[in-house]
């Protein structure tokens, strides 16, 4: 089995990379989420790195014997990873910009929906205007069933 | 039989389709179904009756063990005639009920039909699962049909509160279900069950939840009240599913389980309190209301009741009177609702009240109404009556299994009070619906309706009364004198009915009979017929002492405080846990992996700590400008700046990738970070140089505490986890693998495209979906925005100049312009503006504002570009072998179409790369995925790679392995992926700025 005892300065570089990535993504503006995304991003594929054991010659056969390859396993976990954080960055961005236009600014709002719930939950209001078990009214369905009445054809006609 | 169910699902299917070309007509087509099931159980009939009925199982998911098991036994016939008989005369029935404008028919007939067949499968089924979807698609179907009239709140409020109490009690079943299922040595299947009962605590209890489903579904107290309510539901769905068919569901499993259940205490008690009890206040009620169908539905909750107070008890008798009980309720209930349902179309109204003459206007109807309800009260010689008679006969002879004998006279006495109010509310039955009134109700009729609209409160005039067709009249008259018929040949239902009784083993067999001699039945029934006529016609003082005794029974109140305080429960859950806020989301989120992981690491043993210093001191260097970049990533308030770190710790990454032995890491990350920095400026520019203020210092001490927490934890993962391995990586082989089978030396890269290659398929669709993203929220109303085009006319080329906001018009502009077309004399280019070719560096240089035009760029993007575009292809073609493959290939294209972009704006881009972003996307996903199939053509598995090796003259040996088809759709996909971002985080906001700087200019 390959040595895999870690490399204290990748270790240092993992914390580097958590520490300013959460730092940021626990922020409100969009930009900087977005920065604190890719900060952490970079830490996980460095852990994954890690995790794959000591540093070795590029996995590739004929110019690295077997035994001193880098484990490719953590690489192209590492490679989907990367490729996958450009198409988020993108998509973020692109919610930046729109949240620009829309509002002028990219701060990410509370939800004005959930902050609608939340006063309705403290008054015990109903939270859907009309809905079909919200109301408690004296009359009951059957009474209320007893006035319906159906498309009928009046009998008239044959 | 399983040709039954589906003939039944494909008429469901068709059935708007037909209605579409019939209108209600199409009823006739879909009484095909029913009809079908009729005649096959006629057919059927000699087979049942010597024992030896038809059955079929037909594996399903034979991994879980799950079958298409159908059987039909005497009980099963039984329930299938009645449910198909039934139906067939509502199906003609709603043929002429409905108007032909009426809304929904298509759907309503589809759904009937539907509902026709999971009744159906539920009788049929051997398999208790197979029992339970069928079970609780008759729940769905019910929901539907009583919810038809959808813009009704009555039927909403209706509909939901019968699927809730159904689904609730439906899912107690399959607790039940599940139970017998595991304890039952023949599995699910109930011919098994049945001949080998399992027993114990358990099965007690799967008992009990059996019971619960059954008594939701046949509307036993307290769950009794979704049934009136469902009579929001059109008439014919109440004939059908509240009155012969769903309801019997629960009777039917009571029917089917007692055999085996009667032993229990619990289930006689439980027979016993809620059926009597739904027997008395079901009567009770029935004989206050003013609505004709109210007063049945009260009824049928009654007779509900009584018939599985009769059918659980366990005993022959008692079971051969149960099941004839439920072919004459089925036949009279069924009679009575469509009665009502004729009367409703001929006067305009259901309410006893106001109802008056109709026995002379429409004597049919009134004889139909009339011998119904005299099998209901149990007049001789109706079927009804041959069916109590047995009953009390039996109990009266056997007495309650396993019981003393005062358990006996408690249910003769339930039955007897009960068959008294049957009585009376079923005379003010046919009092209500036909006879002539001359005095003013107890109750009045209330001026007003439930939506505060006037309600008429005058008798109906007999010249108003309308004259109904055989077609409505006819399908309750042959219920109804089935009943009677029936009735008179007792002997003949008790042959045919006898070997359901004989599956009990308790008592002696009963007997069907007219005249059973003076016994105390006799008498019971003369006490019943006479008391009942007495509550009749002293209905004044009954409805008096109604109206007086507050309504203090509900349990449908009860159901509703309940369904408000879960709604309540529901919203202040949501509100606790949605505060709607990203940050604390996210914090709860780390908080979460602090607690389990950082605990986890806690108890890390010593040994797994070790560390060394490093793999190499170069790594050292890196982290040197890490760790000041993503302080000062964090720290930045400009947003320019905060992008530059960044892309500095990403570069040092790309180190750190190199030095560890990944070339591909570092290439694909050094390309990605620097599309990533292109496409970030391009949106930046058009957002707020610096953030926004920060908030309080307290939040920004309590954020650094928790990511520093999470960091700690990150590199407390980072030491343990390469420590506590113990096993050899499962790419041990790989390298020999990828070369053998895959046939390249690249192991990453071969592991992308061959070995992992469903992985990359998942995420290049991912890609794809992010690409897609990004252009829907910068184009909003179009897939992608247009390709600039040269060939577009050159007036809106000159009218937009690309990027000429941003700049005053004045002397410095001036100035800049001036000096610009001093570059264009002195590099001798002054012919760029003039259209001549061949003295562009590149093609849409002219369309650029001119303070904006950069010669030198224009040069060295047309000395790169085809540079760039050949690497790329060397990266593609030789990634197999060596680093590089179709992402890295991607990218680099992407670059060279940025650097295009950049020089010469979105006309250039468009030159550059004159296709829609979208093709490449789905063109790059189909070669990756679809040719991925090629593999199974083949004969391998699907992404497996094929190699086909040929010498051509010349060339020499050629290898051609289909991953390469692989690579290349990743390379699309990429390509397609930065030209998706280019096109509308460039070019289209591009226009944004373009537009915006006119319209200043205008004001």
């Amino acid at each position: 089995m390959i040595d895999t005892t870690p490399s204290l300065m990748l270790v240092i570089a993992v914390g580097a990379f958590f520490i300013s990535g959460v730092y940021l993504v626990l922020e409100r503006t969009l930009t900087r989420v977005l920065l604190g995304v890719i900060l952490i991003s970079n830490g996980v594929n460095l852990l994954l790195l890690i995790s794959g054991g000591r540093a070795g010659g590029a996995p590739i056969v004929g110019v690295t014997p077997d035994e001193d390859m880098a484990d490719p396993l953590a690489q192209f976990m590492i490679l989907t990873a990367i490729v996958i954080t450009f198409g988020l960055t993108a998509f973020i961005l692109a919610m930046a910009y729109r949240s620009w236009q829309m509002l002028g600014h990219d701060e990410v709002q509370d939800d004005l929906e959930d902050r609608r719930i939340a006063r309705l939950a403290a008054r015990n209001a109903p939270t859907v205007e009309g809905s079909d078990t919200s109301d408690v009214t004296d009359i009951s369905v059957d009474d209320e069933a007893s006035a319906a009445r159906d498309d009928i054809a009046d009998g008239r006609t044959p | 039989m399983l040709q039954l169910l589906i003939f039944h699902a494909v008429l469901a299917v068709i059935a708007p389709l037909i209605v579409h070309r019939f209108g209600r007509q199409a009823f006739l087509v879909a009484a095909l179904a029913p009809a079908s099931a009729f005649v096959y159980a006629l057919w059927s009939t000699p087979a049942v009756l010597a024992g030896n009925g038809p059955q079929s199982v037909i594996p399903w998911v034979p991994a879980l063990g799950l079958e298409i098991a159908l059987r039909m036994d005497t009980l099963s016939w039984l329930m299938l005639l009645i449910v198909s008989g039934v139906g067939v005369g509502v199906f003609i029935y709603c043929s002429a009920y409905f108007s032909r404008d009426a809304s929904g028919l298509s759907r309503f007939t589809g759904v009937l039909t539907g509902f026709a067949g999971s009744m159906v499968g539920l009788v049929l089924a051997d398999d208790l699962m197979l029992l339970f979807i069928f079970w609780e698609l008759t729940t769905v179907f019910s929901y539907v049909l009583i919810g038809h009239y959808f813009d009704r709140k009555t039927s909403r409020r209706a509909a939901m509160q019968a699927i809730m109490v159904t689904t609730a009690g439906g899912l107690t079943m399959l607790v039940g279900i599940v139970i017998l299922g595991v304890m039952s040595p023949g599995g699910f299947r109930i011919s098994a069950l049945l001949a080998d009962p399992p027993s114990g605590g358990l099965i007690t209890a799967a008992a009990v939840c059996l019971f619960v489903g059954a008594a939701s579904k046949s509307a036993l107290i307290p769950t009794h009240f979704w049934l009136p309510g469902a009579m929001a539901a059109p008439t014919p769905v109440s004939a059908y599913l509240h009155a012969a068919a769903m309801v019997k569901a629960g009777v039917y499993l009571i029917a089917r389980f007692t055999p085996i259940f009667s032993t229990l205490t619990v289930w006689t008690w439980l027979v016993i309190v809620l059926g009597g009890g739904t027997l008395l206040l079901g009567g009770y009620r029935a004989l206050r209301q003013h609505d004709l169908k109210l007063v049945l539905a009260y009824g049928t909750v009654s007779q509900l009741g009584l018939i599985i107070l009769i059918t659980g008890l366990g005993t022959q008798a008692a079971a051969l009177a149960g099941v004839t009980m439920i072919l004459g309720h089925a036949l009279f209930k069924a009679a009575l609702f469509l009665t009502i349902g004729v009367i409703d179309a001929a006067t305009g109204t259901r309410d006893l009240r106001r109802l008056s003459g109709l026995g002379r206007a429409m004597p049919t109807v009134a004889v139909t109404g009339a011998l119904a309800t005299a099998s209901m009260i149990g007049f001789p010689p109706f079927l009804g009556y041959v069916a109590k008679e047995a009953a009390l006969e039996g109990l009266v002879h056997d007495g309650v299994p396993g019981q003393p004998s005062w358990v006996a006279i408690l249910v003769i006495a339930l039955i007897t009070c009960g068959s008294i109010l049957t009585v009376a509310y079923g005379a003010r039955f046919v009092w209500g619906a036909f006879a002539t009134k001359t005095r003013q109700s107890v109750i009045p009729i209330p001026a007003t309706t439930a939506d505060g609209s006037p309600a008429v409160t005058s008798l109906v005039r007999s010249e108003d009364i309308t004259h109904p067709t055989w077609t409505l009249k006819a399908p309750g008259l042959v219920l109804a004198v089935l009943g009677l018929v029936v009735g008179v040949m007792p002997s003949a239902v008790e042959k045919y009915l006898a070997s359901y009784a004989a599956t009990s083993s308790v008592g002696d067999p009963g007997h069907l009979t007219l005249w059973a001699g003076f016994g105390i039945p006799f008498w019971l029934t003369l006490t019943i017929l006479g008391l009942g006529a007495g509550l009749f016609f002293a209905r004044r003082t009954v409805e008096s002492f109604q109206a007086a005794v507050p309504n203090a029974q509900d349990t449908e109140r009860a159901y509703r405080r309940f369904m408000r305080g879960l709604d309540n429960l529901a919203a202040d859950i949501t509100a606790f846990t949605q505060r709607g806020s990203l940050p604390y989301y996210l914090s709860v989120i780390l908080l979460f992996m602090v607690l389990t992981v950082g605990s986890a690491l806690v108890f890390t043993q010593g040994d797994m700590v070790a560390i060394k210093l490093w793999d190499s001191p170069a790594q050292a260097l890196a982290v040197l400008v890490i760790i000041p970049a993503v302080i000062m990533v964090s720290r930045a308030r400009r947003r320019l700046k905060a992008i530059v770190l960044m892309g500095f710790a990403g570069y040092s990454v790309a180190a750190l990738f190199l030095l560890h032995g990944a070339p591909d890491l570092a290439l694909t990350q050094v390309l990605v970070e620097t599309v990533s920095i292109v496409v970030m400026v391009l949106v930046l520019r058009r957002l707020p140089p610096y953030f926004s203020d920060r908030p309080l210092k307290t939040s920004r001490f309590a954020r650094f505490a928790l990511a520093s927490v999470v960091g700690l934890i990150a590199m407390g993962l980072a030491v343990t986890i390469p420590n506590a391995r113990i096993h050899e990586s499962v790419t041990v082989d790989y390298p020999q693998e990828a070369y053998e089978f895959g046939g390249g030396k690249n192991v990453v890269n071969v592991a992308l495209v061959d070995m992992r290659a469903w992985d990359t398929v998942g995420e290049i669709t991912v890609l794809l979906v992010a690409a897609t993203g990004v252009a829907s929220l910068i184009f909003l109303s179009r897939r992608s925005g247009d390709i600039y085009r040269l060939n577009q006319s050159p007036e809106v080329i000159e009218s937009q100049q690309v990027w000429s906001s941003g700049s005053v018009p004045g002397p410095a502009a001036h100035a800049a312009q001036e000096s610009f077309s001093e570059l264009v004399t002195t590099t001798g280019a002054t012919q760029l503006r003039s259209g001549a070719r061949f003295r562009k560096w590149i093609r849409a240089g002219q369309t650029l504002a001119p303070q904006r035009r950069s010669i030198i760029f224009e040069v060295v993007a047309r000395l790169l570009f085809h540079s760039m575009i050949i690497f790329a292809l060397f990266l593609l073609f030789s990634g197999h072998n060596a680093p590089g493959g179709g992402f890295a290939a991607g990218l680099v294209v992407g670059i060279a179409l940025i650097v295009r972009y950049l020089a010469g704006g979105r006309y250039e881009l468009g030159e550059a790369a004159p296709v829609n972003a979208g093709v490449l996307l789905g063109l790059g996903l189909f070669l990756s995925a679809g040719v991925g199939l090629l593999g199974i053509v083949l004969g391998g598995e699907v992404l497996q790679s094929v190699i086909i090796e040929f010498t051509v003259p010349i060339l020499g040996d050629i290898k051609f392995i289909s991953t390469l088809f692989f690579d290349i759709g990743v390379f699309l996909l990429v390509i397609g992926l930065v030209l998706d971002v280019l096109r509308s985080l460039g070019a289209e906001i591009d226009t944004h700025i373009d537009s915006l700087g006119e319209e200043g200019a205008r004001r």
